[in-house]
C-alpha cells in the first residue's frame, strides 16, 4: 500500500536502504504512544513534549537533520532527509519545533559571529534554549517591512520600544529573535535590523492570545525600554530584512518537510472512515466516500512529487524558483481539506469537543487539528501573499 | 411568489434584533462561555415572556400556531448572535411532538415548554446508524405497565440541559426499516437512563444517551405505536429548516464583519479591500450568502407544504447551505488574517457554529445522498 511505505523505496541504493532501516527502528522504538493520536491529527505537541523529543533526537546525534556537520548537524543528503521525514511520518513521530532549529539557527550559522555561534547553536540542538520569532506587529502582518518597533543605539546597548504580535510560544521561550527598526529614514526595508533578546530582560512583558482551537499557542509581546546589548545584533545594522528574507524562504522550506506529514492525516481519515458505521455498513465502503479519499490521496502524491524535485534541486544547488511558495500554498490547502474530511467522517462523534464540568475527558484531536489547519494558510506569509510573490517574482506579472 | 415577511413577522424580527443588541453582545457571550456555563436561564425566561417559545405551539394548547417562517425569523437572530439557548428543542421539537403525546400530561408539558421551564429534545441518531433516522436498534419491549427501553443514542441536540428526551425505539421490525419505530417521552431522571453531557466546539451542550431497561408508561408514547418514523422525519425536517435560518444569520454576520474589516484594515499603505484578489473573494462570499438565503426560503416554504418534491428541496437546501456557509466562514477567517484565528473575535466562533450546523442531522455529503435517493424514489 502506497501510503504505508516510503515513495522512494523503489530506487534506494543499499546504503540508503540500511539508513532507512536504522531510522525506522529508531522511530518505532522511541515514538511515545502518548504523542501519536495528536501528531496524526496534525496538532502541535505541548512545549515540554517538543523539548523531550528534541533531546531524544539530539542524544541520538540527529538533533539537526538539515544542518551542516560543522555546527552539529547530520550533514545528510536530500535522500536521507527525505527518508528521515517520511519514516517519521510513517511512525506518527512529531515534527521538531522549527523556530530555533530551522529559522534562527541557520541565520546564526550563516550571518552570526563566532561568539554568537558558540553561544547559541549548541543550546538550540540540545533544546536548552527555546527561541520565539518576533516579527509580526499589530500593523505589520502581511506588510512586514512596515514594522515600527524601534531600536535606538545608546552606548553599548540598543534600547528597544514597541509591540510584537502573534509571537508563538513566547510564554515558554527564553529567547526571542526580533526584527526592529534601527533607521526610520529611507526605504522601509533598509532600516531593519535583527536583534536577539532574552525574554527575562527588564521591559519585556507577555499577554497570551487564545486561538480558535482553544489553545494558548501565541502571544502579544510588549517591549518597553528594553536594553539589549549591541553584541546581540546579528550581522550588520540595517541588513536585517535581507537575513529575514533568507529565513522566510527557509520557513517555506520547512513546509516541505511538513508536507510529508499529510500522509498521517490521510491515514487518520481513512481509519476514521473505516470505523464509522452507516446503516449500509462501513462508511469507507461507500463509493462516494472512497472517491473523495482517493482524490485527496492523489493530490498529496502530486505535492510530494513537487517536494522531491525541490529537495533534489537543493542538493545540486539549483534554484527551485517559486516552488517553495507553491508547496506552502498547496500543503496548507490540502491539510485543511484532509482534516475537514476526517472530521466529516466522524459523524456525531465530532460533536464531542470538551467535557462539561468534571465530566469524562474527551480526545477531540481531529477537530482541533481541523481548526488549527485554518491558520496554516495565514501564518508564515498568507496564501494570498504567497500567490502575489509567485506572480511577481516568477511569472513576471 | 411572495418572499416578503408579514408586518407581525417584521415586528418579531425587530424584537429579536433588539434583544440581541441588549443582551447578547459578543463580549457578554465570551464571558459566559468562558465561565463554562450553558444557556442562560434568566434570558430564556425573558425570551419566553416575549412569546418566542409559544410562537409555533398549537393554538388549542395556548400557543400562537405560527409557521416555519416565524421560526425562521427567530433562528436568523439566533445565528447572528450565536445564541446558546435551546430554540430548536422549544420551537420545533416540543410543539411538533408533544401534542401527539398519549398521556394526560401533554397540556401541562406544552405549557411548561412555552414557559421555558421544560426543555424537550429529540435523540435523533444511533452509533451504528450515522444520520439515518430509520436506523433504530434501541428496543422497546412491552411490559405490564407500558414499555422497557434499551439501547444507545449518539446525539441529542442541547441534550445536556434537556429535561425530557423523545426517544425513537423499535416496537417491531429491524435494521433501518421505517415501520415499527415508536417515539417515547423519557424524563431525564428516569431510572436506567444515563445522560452523557458533552460540549461541542460551538459551546452548545449536547448529549448522548444510554438506556438500560428504562421503564415508561403507555402514556409516554408519542403518536401511534410502530408509526413514529413519519413524525420524527417531520420534526427533523422542521429542525433542519430552522437550523438553515440559523446558518444564514451566522454566515451573513461573518460576511458583514469581513466586509467591514476589508474596508478598515490597512496593509501596504491601503485598505486591504483595495486588493483585487480580496475583492473577488468578498464577491464570492456575497454570492454564497444570496444562494444560502434563497435555498433557505425554498426549504422553509416547502417543509409544511404537500409538494411531492418536499424532501428533495430540504435535502438540497441542507447540502447547499452547508457548503456555502462553510465557504463564507472559512474565507471570513482567512481575510481577517491572524485576528480571524483568534478566540477573541466572533469570526472563528461563526465558523465553529457553522461546522456544527452542517453536521446536524447529516452534513452536505449525507444530504446529496438523500437528494439522489429522493429523486430515484
Ligand atoms: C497562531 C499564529 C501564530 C503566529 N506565529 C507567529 C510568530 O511566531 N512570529 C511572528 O512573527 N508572526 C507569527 N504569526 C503572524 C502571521 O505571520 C501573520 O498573522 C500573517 O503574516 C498575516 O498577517 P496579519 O495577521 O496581520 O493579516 P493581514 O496582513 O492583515 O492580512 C489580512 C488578509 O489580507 C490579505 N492580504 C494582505 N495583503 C494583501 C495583498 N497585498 N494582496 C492580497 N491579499 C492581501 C491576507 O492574505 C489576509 O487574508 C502568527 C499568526 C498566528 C495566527
Ligand atoms: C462569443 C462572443 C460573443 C460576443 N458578443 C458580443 C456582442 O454581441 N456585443 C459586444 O459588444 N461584445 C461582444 N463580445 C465581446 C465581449 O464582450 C468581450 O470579449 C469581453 O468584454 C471581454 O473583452 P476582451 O475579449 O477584449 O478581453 P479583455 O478585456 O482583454 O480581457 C481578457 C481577460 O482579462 C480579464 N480582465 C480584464 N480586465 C480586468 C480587470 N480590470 N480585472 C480583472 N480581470 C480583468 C478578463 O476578465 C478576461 O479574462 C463577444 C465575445 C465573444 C467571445
Amino acid at each position: 500500500m502506497l501510503f504505508d511505505r516510503t515513495l522512494m523505496d523503489l530506487d534506494l541504493d543499499p546504503a540508503d536502504r540500511a539508513f532507512r532501516d536504522e531510522v525506522r527502528a529508531f522511530f518505532t522504538e522511541n515514538t511515545p504512544d502518548a504523542f501519536k493520536a495528536r501528531v496524526r491529527a496534525g496538532m502541535r505537541l505541548e512545549p515540554h513534549e517538543f523539548v523531550a523529543w528534541q533531546k531524544l533526537l539530539h542524544a541520538r546525534g540527529w538533533g539537526a537533520p538539515s544542518w551542516p556537520k560543522e555546527y552539529g548537524g547530520t550533514g545528510w543528503t536530500p535522500t536521507q532527509l527525505y527518508i528521515f521525514e517520511s519514516e517519521a511520518s510513517l511512525a506518527d513521530a512529531p515534527v521538531q519545533y522549527h523556530q530555533g532549529l530551522e529559522l534562527i539557527g541557520p541565520i546564526i550559522f550563516t550571518f552570526g559571529n563566532a561568539e554568537q555561534k558558540a553561544r547559541y547553536l549548541p543550546r538550540i540542538l540540545s533544546s536548552d534554549d527555546w527561541w520565539c520569532q518576533g516579527y509580526s506587529e499589530p500593523n505589520a502582518g502581511s506588510d512586514l517591512a512596515s514594522l515600527s518597533t524601534r531600536a535606538v543605539r545608546d552606548g553599548d546597548c540598543y534600547v528597544v520600544d514597541g509591540q510584537k504580535m502573534w509571537t508563538s510560544y513566547a510564554q515558554v521561550a527564553n529567547r526571542m529573535f526580533c526584527l526592529v527598526r534601527t533607521d526610520p529614514e529611507g526605504r522601509k526595508q533598509a532600516g531593519i535590523s535583527l536583534l536577539l533578546l532574552d525574554i527575562d530582560m527588564p521591559g519585556v512583558s507577555i499577554r497570551p492570545i487564545i486561538t480558535m482551537d482553544e489553545i494558548h499557542h501565541t502571544n502579544e509581546v510588549f517591549l518597553d525600554n528594553v536594553r539589549v546589548p549591541a553584541a546581540n545584533l546579528i550581522g550588520e545594522e540595517g541588513q536585517g530584512w535581507g537575513y529575514g528574507k533568507v529565513l522566510l524562504d527557509r520557513e517555506r522550506g520547512v513546509t516541505a518537510a511538513t508536507t510529508m506529514r499529510l500522509r498521517q492525516q490521510l491515514r487518520g481519515a481513512r481509519a476514521a472512515a473505516a470505523q464509522a458505521r452507516t446503516s449500509q455498513g462501513a462508511l469507507l465502503d461507500d463509493p462516494v466516500t472512497a472517491d473523495r479519499l482517493a482524490q485527496l490521496e492523489i493530490e498529496v502524491i502530486a505535492l510530494e512529487g513537487m517536494v522531491m524535485r525541490t529537495m533534489a534541486e537543493a542538493a545540486s544547488g539549483k534554484d527551485s524558483g517559486p516552488r517553495a511558495s507553491m508547496i506552502k500554498v498547496r500543503w496548507s490547502e490540502l491539510l485543511q481539506e484532509v482534516t475537514e474530511f476526517w472530521v466529516e467522517t466522524m459523524g456525531y462523534d465530532a460533536a464531542a469537543f470538551g467535557p462539561i464540568g468534571n465530566g469524562a475527558p474527551t480526545e477531540p484531536w481531529p477537530m482541533m487539528g481541523m481548526l488549527y489547519s485554518r491558520v496554516t494558510s495565514i501564518y508564515g506569509g498568507a496564501n494570498e501573499i504567497q500567490r502575489n510573490i509567485i506572480a511577481r517574482r516568477a511569472l513576471g506579472l | 411568489m411572495n418572499f416578503e415577511l408579514t408586518d407581525e413577522q417584521r415586528l418579531l424580527q425587530d424584537s429579536v434584533q433588539r434583544f440581541a443588541r441588549d443582551h447578547y453582545d459578543f463580549s457578554a457571550w465570551r464571558a459566559r462561555t468562558g465561565r463554562g456555563v450553558g444557556f442562560d436561564r434568566g434570558l430564556w425566561k425573558q425570551m419566553a415572556d416575549l412569546g418566542w417559545l409559544s410562537l409555533t405551539a398549537p393554538e388549542e394548547d395556548g400557543g400562537l400556531g405560527g409557521s416555519p417562517v416565524d421560526t425562521m425569523v427567530i433562528m436568523e437572530g439566533v445565528g447572528r448572535a450565536l445564541m446558546l439557548e435551546p430554540f430548536v428543542a422549544s420551537t420545533v421539537f416540543a410543539p411538533t411532538l408533544l401534542p401527539r403525546l398519549a398521556g394526560s400530561e401533554r397540556t401541562e408539558l406544552i405549557a411548561a415548554a412555552m414557559a421555558g421551564t421544560a426543555v424537550v429534545t429529540l435523540a435523533d441518531a444511533e452509533p451504528d446508524g450515522r444520520f439515518d433516522l430509520a436506523a433504530v436498534s434501541t428496543r422497546a419491549e412491552r411490559t405490564a405497565a407500558g414499555f422497557r427501553l434499551t439501547g444507545e443514542k449518539s446525539h441529542a441536540l442541547d441534550g445536556a440541559e434537556a429535561d425530557w428526551f423523545v426517544v425513537p425505539a423499535r416496537t417491531s421490525g429491524e435494521g433501518a426499516e421505517e415501520a415499527g419505530i415508536t417515539l417515547f417521552l423519557v424524563a431525564r431522571d428516569a431510572p436506567g437512563l444515563a445522560v452523557h453531557a458533552i460540549r461541542a466546539m460551538d459551546h452548545r451542550r449536547n448529549a448522548s444517551l444510554s438506556l438500560d431497561g428504562v421503564e415508561v408508561s403507555a402514556g409516554a408514547v408519542i403518536g401511534e405505536v410502530g408509526q413514529g418514523f413519519g413524525l420524527a422525519r417531520h420534526a427533523v425536517d422542521l429542525a433542519i429548516v430552522a437550523r438553515l435560518a440559523e446558518a444564514v444569520g451566522a454566515m451573513e454576520a461573518a460576511y458583514e464583519q469581513t466586509l467591514q474589516h476589508l474596508k478598515t484594515r490597512k496593509q501596504f499603505g491601503q485598505a486591504i479591500g483595495s486588493f483585487q484578489a480580496l475583492q473577488h473573494r468578498a464577491v464570492d462570499m456575497a454570492i454564497a450568502c444570496e444562494e444560502a438565503r434563497s435555498m433557505t426560503y425554498l426549504a422553509t416554504i416547502a417543509v409544511s407544504s404537500s409538494d411531492p418534491a418536499r424532501r428533495q428541496t430540504i435535502a438540497a437546501a441542507k447540502a447547499r447551505v452547508g457548503q456555502t456557509s462553510l465557504y463564507v466562514a472559512r474565507q471570513a477567517v482567512q481575510l481577517h488574517g491572524g485576528m480571524g484565528f483568534s478566540d477573541e473575535l466572533a469570526i472563528g466562533h461563526y465558523l465553529k457554529r457553522l461546522v456544527m450546523i452542517d453536521l446536524a442531522f447529516g452534513n452536505a455529503a449525507e444530504h446529496r445522498r438523500q437528494f439522489a435517493a429522493a429523486r430515484a424514489a
